[in-house]
């Protein structure tokens, strides 16, 4: 695991040295062309990023799941996703645990956020909660544990802000550069520099437009290359990749936007929240690997749950690829072994009888009935010519309120 | 002559470097060990306390399920008894218990009373998820165990290992035959 934590570091070091380079670069022209002065611009540009990046850095957890409308919640209020959280938490060995949120919001999506593992958190639609069985809650929040656990989501964070920097400093220089160009020309065009200028003046142009592009790509770079390692991470987790693929199944097919997402914060959901409109471009302009792909990954982990296994499922996935996930690290997870779905699941009949009362229940609301609940957890339906304020309950005896 | 000297402190002092960070390393996954292992504590803790509470509820429904209700105590008094012995004693213990829970839950199937009982439900739950959480913290502790074990016997760490005498850690094994099928706890 260490190893391929520091095997993606160094990567992602070079990718945001990159990214760096490119915000400088576009202060640097921002100077040049402002005050004649390309210092002075690098500076203001370090300036922007440097107070973005603290922002993000002490409070970015907190914003983005304000901007999701994500509510904290304690075990007592949801036990099953606490206790799946805690479950989680203690097979990939966090040492604290995480604090859970969740978006009132019928899209499936789920994210982790916070800057590192100490303080983390993780959030879940309420969507997402209600479909999946124990096992496939299982696989998606050992995914998002995935993600806090190899530092993903602080380097998100950190390249999200950069990527808005860019994209903010790119889109000034270039109104600049073009509605500005023109007075300039007639002024300098006294000396003889006027040609060597027009040349900067257009590479700036090129490079203005070019530059966000370039740096989402590498943001996406990123990103996708975590989705799988955080994939891998949640079968040797949870020993059972078949939950995280039947989620991710499930999610898919759901088409519900979640509306509180936008493109900054898409990485850090599970799955893209806007897959619905740009499934179908191209891999490099994708936040995520195509789920198809992961759930073809995941089910071909035959045999067994280590990063080794998920590796060659990979490449069996993609014949002829290069593998995603480093010797040194398939070496340090060793072998290990599937486990049985757990018994809990076959409860499909036990869904449907709790389907078909929930229908029934809303043709009695229709008809002005009143559905009330025992103490000893008896449900009574009170119809709307009910004379008493009290029932009797005939399983325990107690009274109920009707009223 | 004088450069022979500063060559051969220089390759002490690396020498030195490269034992102080293989020591280091052994320590730090000594540690997880040990953390691993104090997670597995809390884990079963929680599942002792459980039990009177779970007992409490299924009783008064239960009647005619003497045994299944005693091999349940016994096996808690059993797993409490050796709650201070290694790996090895313990997990044979707690399967145990594990296997006596599991047909526990496996005959409350046949009371529909009880499973309409909220406390009951919320047991349940609890019992599941605590079921959970030891094997997952039992699969973290074997991992753990697993990557020191590799550590002290792979070679530049072993000599350092042997060195300052690091034990191989134990692995949490269960030993019941009837809890490696994992309890049958079916709530249809």
């Amino acid at each position: 695991m260490w190893e391929q934590i520091r095997a993606n570091r160094t990567r992602s070091i070079i990718l945001v040295t990159v990214m760096a380079v490119m915000l400088l670069a576009i202060g640097y022209f921002l100077g040049f062309y402002i005050f004649e002065n390309g210092l002075a611009g690098l500076f203001i540009a370090l300036v922007i990023w440097f107070i973005m990046t603290l922002i993000a850095f002490y409070s970015g957890d907190n914003i983005l799941l304000s901007l999701a409308r994500a509510k904290k919640i304690g075990p007592n209020d949801y036990p099953r996703l606490y206790n799946v959280v805690e479950e989680m938490k203690i097979a990939s060995g966090l040492e604290k645990m995480p604090d859970v949120y969740i978006i009132d919001d019928k899209a499936m999506n789920a994210f982790a956020t916070g800057r590192d593992p100490s303080k983390a958190s993780v959030a879940i639609t309420t969507g997402l909660l209600e479909k999946l069985n124990r096992d496939e809650l299982q696989g998606v929040i050992g995914h998002e544990l995935a993600h806090i656990k190899n530092r993903d989501v602080l380097l998100m964070a950190i390249t999200a802000v950069m990527l808005g920097t860019i994209v903010i400093l790119a889109w000034y220089v270039s109104r600049l550069l073009i509605f500005g160009s023109m007075g300039r020309s007639r002024s300098s065009a006294r000396g003889g520099g006027g040609q060597a200028q027009l040349i900067i003046l257009i590479v700036g142009i090129v490079f203005m437009i070019l530059a966000p592009i370039l740096a989402q790509l590498i943001y996406y770079a990123i990103s996708r290359k975590r989705e799988y390692l955080a994939d891998a991470s949640s079968a040797l987790y949870t020993r059972y990749p078949e939950g995280l693929a039947s989620a991710l199944e499930k999610i898919s097919g759901s088409t519900v936007e979640l509306k509180t997402a936008n493109k900054a914060t898409a990485p850090m959901y599970i799955i893209n929240p806007f897959r619905t409109k740009g499934m179908s471009l191209s891999n490099a302009t994708s936040t995520h690997p195509p789920v198809a792909e992961r759930i073809r990954i995941l089910r071909s982990m035959a045999g067994g749950a280590s990063f080794a296994e998920y590796d060659r499922a990979y490449r069996q996935v993609h014949p002829g690829g290069r593998s995603v996930i480093s010797q040194a690290t398939q070496y340090t997870a060793g072998a290990v072994g599937l486990r049985e779905a757990s018994p809990e699941e076959k409860k499909s009949t036990r869904e449907e009888i709790s389907r078909k009362r929930e229908v029934e229940d809303v043709m009695l609301k229709l008809n002005d009935y009143r559905i009330v609940q025992c103490s000893c957890g008896t449900r009574w339906k009170i119809p709307p010519n009910f004379p008493d304020p009290e029932v009797l309950c005939t399983k325990c005896g107690g009274r109920v309120k009707v009223r | 002559m004088d450069y022979w000297v500063w060559i051969i402190i220089g390759i002490v002092v690396i020498l030195l470097f490269i034992v102080v960070g293989l020591y280091n390393g052994l320590v730090r996954l000594r540690n997880e060990v040990k953390n691993a292992w104090a997670q597995i504590d809390v884990q079963l803790k929680r599942r002792f306390d459980l039990i009177p509470n779970l007992m409490e509820t299924v009783k008064g429904y239960m009647k005619h399920e003497r045994e299944t209700l005693e091999a349940v105590t016994n096996a808690r008094n059993m797993a409490q008894q050796v709650s201070g012995a290694g790996a090895g004693e313990r997990g044979k213990a707690e399967g145990l218990l594990g296997a006596a829970l599991g047909r526990l839950l496996a005959v409350a199937e046949n009371y529909p009373d009880l499973k309409a009982n909220q406390n009951f439900l919320a047991l349940q739950e609890e019992l599941t998820s605590t079921e959970n959480k030891i094997s997952f913290s039992r699969q973290y502790y074997n991992d753990s165990v697993l990557r020191f074990n590799n550590k002290i016997q792979v070679v530049p760490s072993n000599i350092v290992a042997s060195l300052f005498n690091f034990q191989l850690g134990e692995f949490f094994e269960v030993e019941v035959p009837a809890e490696r099928e994992a309890p049958k706890v079916s709530f249809n």
